[in-house]
């Protein structure tokens, strides 16, 4: 069935034709018409940032992130193809041993779109030898905690804080392997911010990072985000 | 009570026979045993060689997510962890009294744990030992065994576990490692339909339950020349006992004060503050085991040591407060003749006891309307230090800890229910040892007996691995080289 009614410019998605308006990346369009990609440094409210690479897609047979790369008529764009979702799983699989998600333990399980993603994807282990990084918590703000162990760099926060706060709380920092999230204090800590746990910045974390302090396990089991329905149609749902 | 065979003299020149692991029972450990020339036992020490570090690793972090990530400790009973844990991070959050919902949606819990478990322990992992003999073919000695032979005793034992697994999904959101338990509460009440469907199950539970009570009983008194000797020492007993305002001295699994015992059944002390456990137990540590041996401090490490559990329970409430439950405890006292009853076996008729008492005090919380709503959560003035103690199938649990400004964990100390027997196993196998070992050629059914001797404890040695079944025990004779020289196994 064509979902383009006719006149509207349009690229073709796994076999479908996706109508888009001009200046919407392919992700945009694709969320538009009802189809789900998979992403994790994405959110329509922010300036997307392409770091996951977890929405890369092909077009016209070259990789490219769907979060960055603007529509065009005629594409050629393959997304839920096996080849693609093996590089989504062997990513997904990278960013769980890079940092120490334990899901059991966590409270943001159920309601983690990494762990939802993995789910989505069906990653069934992490494959890869654990990093086991020795990361702190912080701590020290009176409302909000921050564990840096299971932080995946997506700079949602950063680009919240920045750009929706107008508080610069977040960046990221280092290189490479040794990239890191910090605070913009002298400190280094969260509390010597002027950070509020009403901001932007602290809803966005796709993961158990920036935590509201003292609410932990209190929504059930079966109530929490991902319990009833999947992230590809939560997301759509959301309009995440 | 005494150390005798804990260390032999002359160790260097004993032949070393070594059970590992030690089979049927929840986690790993290992009985070593040192024998002379003659067979003529040296040394018994049974070994927990397992290191978890829980203590450890759980100091800086956030204090909301210790009742969920302690509960690691265990596949077996983690909810005895969770609530343990919740109830010392009540007084964290300054909830010192929880709204009816949280509190009984939290014994409902608990009860359903304790009925599980003790199912689990009796149908699952004792039962092919008491039915067909501790020396009896190895093949056989198993649940599938049972299940072969006396179909109708094992269907019951599954479906009595399972029902205790239902009762903890739906107040816990999980069967395994839920989340319902919160500081300060709990994070859902009960639903119409789920408290429904577990009340057409509960009149069969309770009848099941008495049925067990009858076989433990039966197996007990047809051969007490054996249920009331082997492995038997004497102790102190250790245990919480309901406040009261459940009635003084009631058993009670979910809260109370400590109250222990000598050996003749004299009260040692009584309405003690858990918070101030410290003040009356001592943890010792030894260089061959990963398990401490925690004793009472006014007696000393020698007397001081103590049993916990469903023996130590029942003897040390003065009733139950459940009609078939109590009317049971009456028969148990009456048959140990008025003084305490000591024998490691007897656990196991005491142990269905309180799992019929599960399944009474689950039916009645499933008639209290409290559980279907209310308010969930309670908090008060924040506090810095908590502790929370609870009887877990297994015996007294203790779980301490301190927190800073921030809301991380700087301290934590836990004392979980099979410590507390550690000292008192050890006996039970030293004296198995001596009985049917002294002497003799070392063959499968008699090793099983040591094995017998821990079951009785139903000791979970700190692990989520669950044992059962064939399991891969492996007997070796080494000499003073340490050259195997003769091997029996029975995989």
């Amino acid at each position: 069935m064509s979902i383009n009614p006719g006149f509207a410019p349009s690229f073709s998605l796994d076999g479908r034709q996706v109508p888009f308006t001009a200046g919407q990346t392919i992700i945009q369009a694709a969320a538009a018409a009802g189809i789900y990609i998979p992403h994790l440094c994405y959110r329509p409210e922010l300036k997307p940032h392409g770091s996951c690479k977890l929405c890369t897609v092909k077009v016209n047979g070259r990789q490219a992130s769907s979060c960055t790369l603007q529509a065009q008529a005629g594409m050629v764009v393959e997304s839920d193809t096996d080849e693609l979702n093996d590089e989504r799983r062997a990513l997904l699989q990278m960013l769980f041993v890079e940092g120490n998600h334990f899901c059991p333990s966590c409270e943001k399980s159920g309601d983690c779109k990494l762990q939802a993603t993995a789910c989505e994807l069906g990653m069934t282990s992490p494959h890869y030898d654990h990093f086991f990084p020795s990361r702190p918590v912080d701590a020290s703000h009176p409302d909000v905690l921050l564990d840096f162990n299971r932080c995946i760099l997506c700079s949602l926060c950063v680009r919240a804080s920045r750009d929706i706060d107008g508080k610069s709380v977040f960046a990221l920092s280092g290189r490479g392997i040794g990239s890191r999230l910090i605070v913009n204090a002298r400190s280094g800590r969260l509390g010597d911010t002027d950070f509020s746990a009403a901001d932007k910045a602290a809803s966005v974390c796709p993961v158990g990072v920036i935590l509201p302090k003292r609410r932990g396990f209190a929504v059930p089991i079966g109530e929490r985000t991902y319990d009833a329905a999947p992230i590809s149609v939560v997301a759509l749902r959301e309009g995440e | 009570m005494s150390y005798r065979l804990e260390t032999a003299a002359h160790p260097e020149n004993l032949r070393r026979v070594a059970i590992d692991p030690v089979s049927r029972v929840e986690g790993h450990g290992k009985v070593t045993i040192l024998l002379d020339e003659q067979n003529r036992v040296q040394q018994v020490r049974l070994h927990i060689v397992e290191f978890r570090g829980f203590e450890r690793f759980i100091q800086g972090r956030p204090y909301w997510e210790v009742p969920v990530m302690v509960q690691r400790l265990c596949g077996i009973c983690p909810v005895s962890h969770h609530l343990a844990a919740s109830k010392a991070l009540d007084q964290i959050v300054g909830a010192h009294r929880l709204p009816p919902t949280a509190e009984k949606m939290r014994r409902l819990m608990h009860y359903g744990q304790i009925l599980q478990s003790h199912a689990l322990h009796f149908f699952h992992l004792c039962s092919p030992d008491l039915l067909f003999g501790f020396d009896s073919e190895v093949g056989r000695r198993n649940i599938v065994g049972v299940a072969e032979k006396y179909p109708e005793t094992a269907k019951k034992g599954v479906l009595l576990r399972k029902f205790g697994q239902e009762v903890i999904r739906v107040t816990a959101g999980k069967r395994v490692h839920g989340t319902g338990s919160i500081p300060g509460g709990v994070n859902r009440a009960l639903g119409v339909a789920e408290r429904d469907a577990l009340l057409a199950d509960i009149y069969r539970i309770v009848a099941w339950s008495r049925d067990a009570v009858h076989m433990a009983k039966e197996l007990h008194t047809s051969n007490p020349a054996l249920y009331n000797s082997f492995g038997i020492f004497r102790s102190n007993m250790l245990s919480l006992v309901g406040s009261d305002d459940k009635g003084p001295g009631a058993l009670d699994f979910y809260h109370g004060s400590l109250r222990a015992r000598d050996e003749d059944g004299g009260i040692l002390f009584d309405k003690v503050d858990c918070r101030r456990y410290d003040d009356y137990i001592e943890e010792e540590v030894k260089s061959w085991s990963y398990m401490k041996f925690p004793y009472l401090k006014a007696l000393g490490k020698e007397h001081g040591w103590y049993k916990v559990g469903p023996l130590a329970r029942v003897q040390n409430c003065e009733r139950i407060p459940s009609a078939f439950a109590e009317a049971e405890r009456r028969e148990f006292v009456d048959y140990a003749g008025g003084t305490p009853m000591h024998a490691p076996l007897a656990y196991h008729w005491t142990r269905m006891i309180e799992l019929l008492h599960a399944a009474e005090t689950i039916k009645e919380l499933l008639h209290d309307d409290d559980l279907l709503g209310g308010e969930l959560v309670a908090q008060g003035e924040r506090g810095f230090e908590g502790v929370g103690v609870i009887e877990a199938p297994r015996g007294t649990l203790f779980h301490h800890y301190r927190v800073d400004e921030d809301d991380l964990v700087t301290m934590c100390n836990l004392i979980v229910s099979t410590t507390h027997n550690n000292q008192a196993m050890n006996e039970a196998v030293r004296h198995v040892a001596r009985r049917y070992l002294h002497g003799r050629e070392i063959t499968e059914g008699l090793l099983n007996h040591i094995e017998v001797a821990i079951r009785a404890f139903d000791p979970c040695l700190s692990c989520a691995t669950h044992a059962l079944g064939k399991m891969p025990l492996a007997a070796e004779l080494v000499d003073a080289e340490g050259r195997v020289i003769h091997r029996l196994s029975s995989a």
